[in-house]
């Protein structure tokens, strides 16, 4: 490699990289700016993986990279598998996915905090790398199993309850003390492996404590923390080898989880401390099964909801969970475009958190080729519901739950939700009287201008679709 | 230790201005704009090469090569995944589609 350049260059070789990681520092802000727009974003995506290529190039000019068969062939390898998931992956896992690579991006920090200590012989780090080594190695383990932990309960290899027992945030600290404990060790014996090893092994623990103990409804929060961690475990790595790219590149991802965790958060009316060491709901089936007596429910069919739409001014869909699960986007835009053919306005109200992750319905629904122009933010769609004639609820439940506004017991209660109930009409498409996710009865359904549509999310579009081609 | 006091300040600027960034992104894009940081975070990349490329013993090279595996596939995945959901975010409907 050094043969391509001029012996005369080698002096300003550093200067020449260190200029060059700049450029790529530059090519991620201005990637990120663009990605907040969706007309620029895919040209951003491509301005910060172009940053990358650069960083990654330029690395390699280094003088003191000297064997190249082992990164040859770990870039091989990467590349195919990364591409070949990259290909494959369904929209619907897009959740699981992200939480994977946050994983890797974790794992991989680590092993280069690793890699600096096993690197050094007898010039001994300095005690403040020591540290950060530690801190490092520490955060990229927790990453990594927690987010294969995630990973798990997203695409249903593990169960998406909440794992608690008893003295579980002792246990933590306690952990969390042993680790800082044998940092502080290594820092005395900088060339014992003993506390290198004990502080892999708690971070790998603590990854997965951490979130075994937080609910499937809580994912969204979850990915975006991890997704920042992963960002801070990079820019630890760049501490550790004193490398600027990885220190701000880390540190910019570190900021955006934390800004999307803060979304999600608040789109929950949830706090990101009783995300993390509570429990949701406990005790909140009690309070609301007081008043469950004998409230009737309005059944309709596809022929019904057809007229009700088709002959409306405006509807709104509101999507749910449910309806990825059935894969029933393709056939819901079907039915759009045909009310739209028939003069009617339709849009599509979407809660931040519909999907498993922040943005994630938006994803799906673009799969299925709707405009992104129709689709709305909770705060634009509530301001429509009064003027709406329909609302079409589908596989969503908790999102449009009244009692997160009138019922102080429950415990969604302050939640942000979709004011479907505003409308004129509304159909719940469901499979049945099941409550949501969380576990919490509904008013909404009982609602006089609200009737229910049972069956499964694909096949009761499907047969609506055929009520409206006929009409 | 000066050097430790340099990069902080270089963090601690970097977090605001990733703050700053990203602080107008709308809710359409959360999850591309999450994976396609994701991607971003693989930059340890460039600090996995130096370790495997090092020459510094076998622990080292095997550590790096792991680290490289890892972050490649989190850079690549991370990036074609991204834009692959880009791509599909389109302000209207093509003409002649179904």
């Amino acid at each position: 490699m050094e043969s391509f350049i001029p012996e005369t260059l080698h002096a300003f070789l550093p200067n020449v990289i260190q200029l060059f990681y700049l450029g790529a520092i530059i090519l991620f802000i201005l990637g990120l700016k663009r990605l907040s727009s969706p007309a620029t974003a895919r040209s951003g995506n491509r301005l910060a993986s172009l940053g990358m290529l650069v960083g990654v190039v330029v690395t390699l000019l280094d003088r003191e990279i000297i064997s190249f068969e082992y990164i040859l062939a770990g870039i091989v390898i990467g590349s195919l598998i990364g591409a070949v998931v990259a290909k494959k992956v369904e929209m619907t896992s897009m959740p699981e996915l992200v939480a994977l690579f946050n994983g890797f991006g974790g794992i991989a920090s680590a092993l280069v905090a690793l890699g600096a200590w096993f690197r050094m012989t007898d010039a001994v780090l300095p005690v403040a790398d020591l540290l950060i080594m530690g801190l490092s190695v520490l955060i990229g383990g927790v990453t990594f199993t927690g987010s294969l932990i995630a990973f798990g309960k997203l695409n249903g290899m593990l169960k998406g309850n909440a794992v608690i027992f008893p003295a579980q945030n002792v246990l933590n600290i306690v952990l969390l003390g042993v680790a800082v404990a044998a940092t502080g060790w290594l820092v005395a014996q900088p060339l014992e492996v003993a506390p290198v090893l004990i502080v892999s092994g708690i971070a790998v623990l603590l990854g997965v404590l951490f979130v075994i103990r937080i609910g499937g409804a809580d994912m969204p929060v979850v990915i975006s923390l991890l997704n920042s961690l992963s960002g801070v475990a990079a820019s630890f790595a760049g501490f550790v080898i004193d490398n600027n790219l990885l220190i701000v590149s880390g540190a910019l991802v570190g900021a955006a989880g934390l800004i999307l965790t803060n979304i999600m958060c608040k789109s929950m009316n949830r706090s990101l401390t009783s995300v993390l060491f509570a429990r949701f709901g406990g005790s909140g089936a009690a309070s609301a099964a007081g008043d469950t007596g004998d409230k009737s429910i309005r059944e309709v069919h596809a022929a019904d909801v057809a007229v009700m739409t088709a002959y409306a001014k405006r509807v709104v869909v509101v999507p749910g969970y449910g309806l990825a699960v059935a894969q029933a986007q393709h056939v819901i835009r079907e039915v759009a475009d045909l009310l739209q053919k028939k003069g009617v306005d339709v849009r599509y109200g979407i809660h931040p958190v519909a999907g498993r992750m922040p943005g994630h319905m938006n994803v799906l629904l673009a799969e299925a080729n709707v405009p992104y122009s129709q689709l709305y933010d909770m705060e634009e769609i509530n301001e429509e519901f009064p003027i709406t004639d329909v609302v079409l609820v589908i596989g969503a439940n908790d999102v449009v739950n009244p009692q997160a506004k009138t019922n102080p017991g429950s415990p969604i209660y302050g939640m942000p939700v979709l004011d479907v109930e505003e409308a004129k009409h509304v159909v719940v498409f469901k499979r049945s009287m099941n409550p949501g996710y969380a576990g919490i009865e509904n008013d909404l359904f009982y609602n006089e201008n609200t009737y229910m549509y049972f069956g499964d999310a694909k096949g009761t579009i499907e047969d609506l679709i055929r009520a409206v081609k006929e009409l | 230790m000066e050097s430790l006091i340099f990069n902080l300040f270089i963090f601690v600027l970097a977090c605001f201005v990733g703050f700053e960034v990203i602080s107008k992104v709308p809710t359409t894009l959360h999850t591309p704009l999450m994976s396609g940081a994701n991607a971003i975070s693989g930059i340890t990349l460039v600090g996995a090469l130096a370790i495997a490329g090092s020459g510094s013993g076998t622990a080292a090279t095997i550590i790096g090569f792991l680290a490289i595996v890892f972050a490649t596939i989190n850079v690549v995945g991370g990036f074609m995944v991204t834009d692959r959901m880009l791509e599909m975010f389109k302000k209207k409907k093509t003409e002649g589609e179904a």
